[in-house]
């Protein structure tokens, strides 16, 4: 283990370029405000990278741990820490920061310092909800990653931003001011300490570890977001700007997912096993009833936006059937819907500044104007409707393995899912860019710029080598899922 | 009897207000813009008196027969007395002036009020406690209805005076009934003679919850929370801040005094009405601020809300008779009352920045599209609305959870869910005032003029906010060191 603090240098890195781009001023050099974003977001992922190369792939414990006291006189530590299960999505947020800021290079004009500071700023805070170790570190985080996304969709949305801004924060608010109840309450019952290492291995009767799941499922349920915790998602999403739709799908949503991995499952394990049956039941409605709802929308980014619902619910799907095979696509499934959902409103975001419409209507035969645009966004759809060789595909038949060896018609139901998945993506896909062109303002689209061009295939790549060959991923989680699994199979009673 | 000088040493901060209160009187008689005069000496003063009260008083000492006491809580709130008032005179001289309304009588009386916060502090008897009591509020009456030609200022003073003489009384009649039953108006006596159980216990009893009254009167909490809306929202809003900061400090000595200490043995009693008290608190504040257009009306009702958790905080103490916990949860009670000082001054003080001659700006769409007018003020106003809907790294966040804490400890848990639920319905309302101003469009584009002083004073005033969201250590440790120190 070497002496860097790369886990503070992820979050505090992004965090103070934030703040120092914010700082540079105004609309009329927004040049330099972009420059000093770019260049944080190349550093923060700089520092990212030797975590997945110093990582050691057979332990299961936390690694590039570090420790100070924080708040002393509430036992609250300063404890960070990867695993398995947490570090890839270090890597993915500050991967995804990167490509948002370079996707709002030139579409965003009005108070640019501010616009990519926010993100800078909450790709900071999410590398600290991913790799905090202590109760109240990862809730201030958490919490606190709010407010940038608050600010993102409320000032560069669309025409219902404020409606979707307010929306948002109060579901996500009401869920974890709960968690921290529940927070307090292991703390008092665990001899007074945050640390959620320590809350792993406590002992809990039966009610409280009820209580306890419920309080973290409101929290996480609303994040990842469960049926019928979703409704903040399609208008967060729709009325966001493209980066952050990108950032919401790509990351956000995957924080109540780790939610369940680090916390539901391993304190309350037999509240988990318990309440399975649940969760499957609503992660099954998400997969199949929004898969359906996602067939019948007409506005593009809605359609992503449902079935992320639907993607995610696969995710919990996974976790709670409590096998190797189910949890492990589970997590691969949220990597590749961080690569897929992100490209995916990336290249709705590209039609959008195009001709200032998310109607699939409005568009069709804009294969005739965007050939290589097409391409592109084909591979994608492709990976989003789970094609084989595309990351999509991978994750997605793990937890349908998963599923069947837990139990043939829950396999079965999930299976549904592939269909659904093609139906929805591929007829929106058609109907855009297939055809005969549309009408007097497709015929005036110009194909994706450089820039444009760059991150998706950067984004394509990405997809693609991990349809192929996933196992560097499978490899880093497998230690920590193993070890999880024996924990949650163990009990507390 | 022999008569005995006593020692004066330990009054020695409050000795030094009244001098130079008498000493200001007399000079303004004498010169040329006496305001302004008595503006720097006011603030001379206060500057004077924290430092007196820093170097005067180490351990606990009595004086006036124990019916004085300077304790390191005495201290230690003395000079968060002093901050307060220091900064809201600061900020409010320009507001004043624009109005016409400054003069040295305004100093003076503010300088009163502070001297009534310090007694009402630091008060060993009862009778001090009134006297502190009475000397605070009819300074702040006079202070409200200084506007004399403004009918709302007038009509919120009127409101003010008989509400608060109301109060007065109750708090009275309980005092006498304690007097009745214990024969002494010493607080420690009370507590004596509560614990050897000579006193009359329902006597007892009444005079408890007539002195629960005149406390839960002076902090704002429901259900007599009725002056404060009204108050808030007539007063000028430089008076406002005066009465919305330092004053809540007092009422939190006077309720920690008559009650963590008088009323020790009754702790399981007063507990329970407080809890009542928190409880209404929380649901009135916050469902009544989302009604609101006035900001000055809808901080009123915010701060109702805050009471709401300060008395969380004061009710947590004893749990089932175990009295581990409670120096504690009084630690917690006094680290979120001065946090939220901090907090009411930095968001009245953006409320009298924003305002100008004949301007007031306290609608809430006065905020409207203030990013686009000032981003830098944009900002510090969502870190004082972040910090007080508790979003993390801002100091609210902490003295919510600290309380919370707390609150769970004594098992209370559904009172906790109850409390973390109203945050969340303030949240809305205090989120709203971020979108007016981040994602509307201004409604006038006029720029936003202060002196350096003020901005400079009320940057660092938010900034602290965030400061001390990221390390609040230093500043709890010290609540728990005062208050073990005067417990």
């Amino acid at each position: 283990m070497t002496g860097v603090p790369y886990l503070s240098l992820s979050i505090w890195i992004p965090i103070f370029g934030g703040l120092l781009t914010l700082a540079s001023g105004s609309d009329r050099n927004a040049g330099i405000a972009r420059v000093i974003a770019l260049i944080t977001a190349i550093a923060g992922l700089a520092v990212t990278l030797p975590l997945f190369a110093h990582f050691d792939v057979a332990s299961a414990a936390m690694q590039f741990q570090e420790d100070a006291a924080w708040i002393p006189y509430m036992r609250i530590n300063y404890s960070l820490g990867v695993d398995g299960i947490s570090m890839p999505f270090v890597l993915l947020n500050s991967f995804i920061t990167l490509i948002v800021i370079v996707a709002g290079w030139e579409v965003i004009q009005t108070k640019v310092a501010q616009y990519m500071a926010a993100f800078l700023i909450m790709s900071g805070l999410l590398n600290g909800i991913f790799s905090a170790l202590d109760g109240v570190l990862f809730y201030v985080f958490f919490e606190a990653s709010l407010i940038p996304l608050y600010l993102i969709i409320g000032i560069w949305g669309g025409a219902n931003r404020v409606y979707a801004a307010l929306k948002f924060f109060l579901y996500t608010l009401l869920g974890s001011l709960l968690m921290l109840v529940a927070f307090i309450y292991l703390f008092q019952h665990s001899g007074g300490s945050f640390s959620i290492l320590d809350w792993h291995d406590l002992k809990l009767s039966e009610s409280s570890q009820a209580w306890i799941f419920w309080a973290f499922l409101l929290s996480f349920a609303v994040k990842v977001p469960m049926w019928p915790v979703h409704t903040w998602l399609p208008d967060a999403h729709v009325e966001a700007p493209t980066g952050g739709s990108v950032v919401l799908a790509a990351i956000a949503l995957k924080l109540g997912a780790y939610g369940f991995l680090r916390f539901s499952l391993p304190i309350v394990p037999d509240a988990a096993q318990y309440f399975a049956p649940l969760m499957i039941t609503l992660s099954l409605i998400a997969v199949i009833y929004i898969g359906f709802v996602a067939l019948v929308q007409t506005d593009m980014k809605k359609l992503v936006a449902y079935s992320s619902i639907s993607h995610m619910g696969f995710v919990t799907l996974g976790f709670f059937m409590f096998n190797q095979l189910g949890v492990e696509g589970a997590l691969v499934q949220m990597i590749s819907h961080g690569f897929v959902s992100g490209a995916m409103f990336l290249c709705i975001g590209v039609l959008y500044d195009r001709m200032h419409s998310r109607q699939i209507a409005d568009y069709g035969g804009v294969v005739n104007r965007m050939p290589k645009f097409a391409a592109l966004f084909m591979l994608f759809a492709m990976a989003n409707a789970g094609l084989p060789a595309t990351s999509g595909f991978v994750g997605e038949f793990m937890v349908i393995l998963g599923a069947v060896k837990f139990n043939f018609w829950i396999g079965f139901a999930a299976a549904i899912t592939l269909i659904m998945g093609a139906a929805y993506t591929l007829w929106m896909y058609k109907r855009v860019v297939f055809g005969a062109v549309g009408n007097s303002h497709v015929a005036e689209l110009e194909d994706i710029n450089k820039r444009e061009f760059a991150f998706l295939a950067v984004l394509a790549v990405c997809v693609l080598v991990m349809g192929l060959y996933p196992l560097p991923i499978t490899e880093v989680m497998h230690a920590s899922v193993t070890d999880l699994l024996q924990h949650v199979a163990a009990g507390k009673l | 009897m022999e008569f005995q000088i006593p020692d004066f040493y330990p009054a020695a901060a409050e000795l030094f207000v009244a001098g130079m209160a008498l000493l200001v009187l007399l000079v303004v008689s004498f010169v040329r813009r006496g305001a302004t005069v008595a503006y720097w000496l006011t603030q001379v003063t206060v500057v004077g008196m924290a430092a007196v009260a820093l170097l005067s008083g180490r351990d606990v000492g009595f004086t006036f027969g124990q019916m004085y006491i300077d304790d390191p809580l005495g201290d230690f709130l003395k000079l968060w007395v002093a901050l307060s008032v220091l900064t809201s005179l600061f900020y409010g001289r320009r507001y004043l002036i624009d109005r016409g309304l400054e003069s040295a009588e305004y100093y003076l009386i503010s300088m009163f009020a502070m001297l009534g916060s310090m007694i009402l502090i630091s008060a060993g008897s009862l009778l001090t406690v009134y006297l502190g009591l009475e000397m605070l509020s009819l300074s702040s009456y006079a202070l409200v209805a200084i506007n004399r030609d403004s009918t709302q200022s007038t009509e919120a003073g009127m409101k003010y005076f008989v509400l608060g003489a109301l109060a007065s009384g109750l708090l009275l009649y309980g005092i006498s009934m304690v007097y009745g039953a214990t024969q002494t108006l010493n607080i420690i006596d009370v507590a004596r003679a509560l614990f050897e159980q000579q006193a009359n216990r329902p006597v007892l009893m009444f005079g408890l919850v007539f002195v629960v009254a005149g406390v839960g009167f002076k902090m704002g909490a429901v259900p007599f929370h009725m002056w404060l809306p009204d108050v808030y929202q007539g007063a000028p809003t430089a008076v406002t801040l005066l009465i919305a900061s330092a004053p809540k400090l007092a009422a939190f000595a006077m309720a920690f005094r008559l009650l963590a200490v008088g009323f020790w043995d009754f702790a399981q009693q007063w507990q329970m009405m407080l809890i009542l008290l928190a409880i209404g608190s929380l649901v009135i504040g916050n469902l009544g601020a989302i009604a609101q257009t006035n900001i000055k009306r809808m901080l009123a009702f915010s701060t109702i809300g805050h009471m709401g958790f300060i008395l969380l905080g004061l009710a947590s103490g004893v749990v089932g008779g175990e009295r581990y916990l409670a120096d504690n949860a009084y630690s917690a009670a006094l680290f979120y009352v001065v946090t939220y000082v901090l907090t009411t001054l930095a968001s009245f003080g953006m409320v009298l920045l924003m305002s100008r001659a004949g301007f007031e700006a306290d609608q809430i769409s006065d905020f409207k599209g203030l990013n686009k007018r000032n981003s830098w003020w944009a900002a510090m106003m969502s870190i004082v609305m972040f910090s007080m809907a508790g979003i993390p790294f801002f100091v609210g966040f902490f003295s919510k959870f600290l309380v919370l804490q707390f609150v769970v400890a004594t098992d209370h848990v559904w009172l906790a869910v109850l409390a973390v639920m109203m945050s969340l319905i303030g949240a809305f309302y205090y989120l709203r005032v971020v979108k007016l101003m981040y994602f509307d469009e201004p409604l006038d584009e006029s720029p936003i003029v202060a002196g350096v002083g003020v901005r400079l004073v009320l940057s660092a005033n938010v900034l602290s906010i965030a400061a001390l969201g990221l390390f609040p250590n230093l500043l709890m440790y010290f609540c728990s060191l005062v208050i073990h120190g005067s417990f």
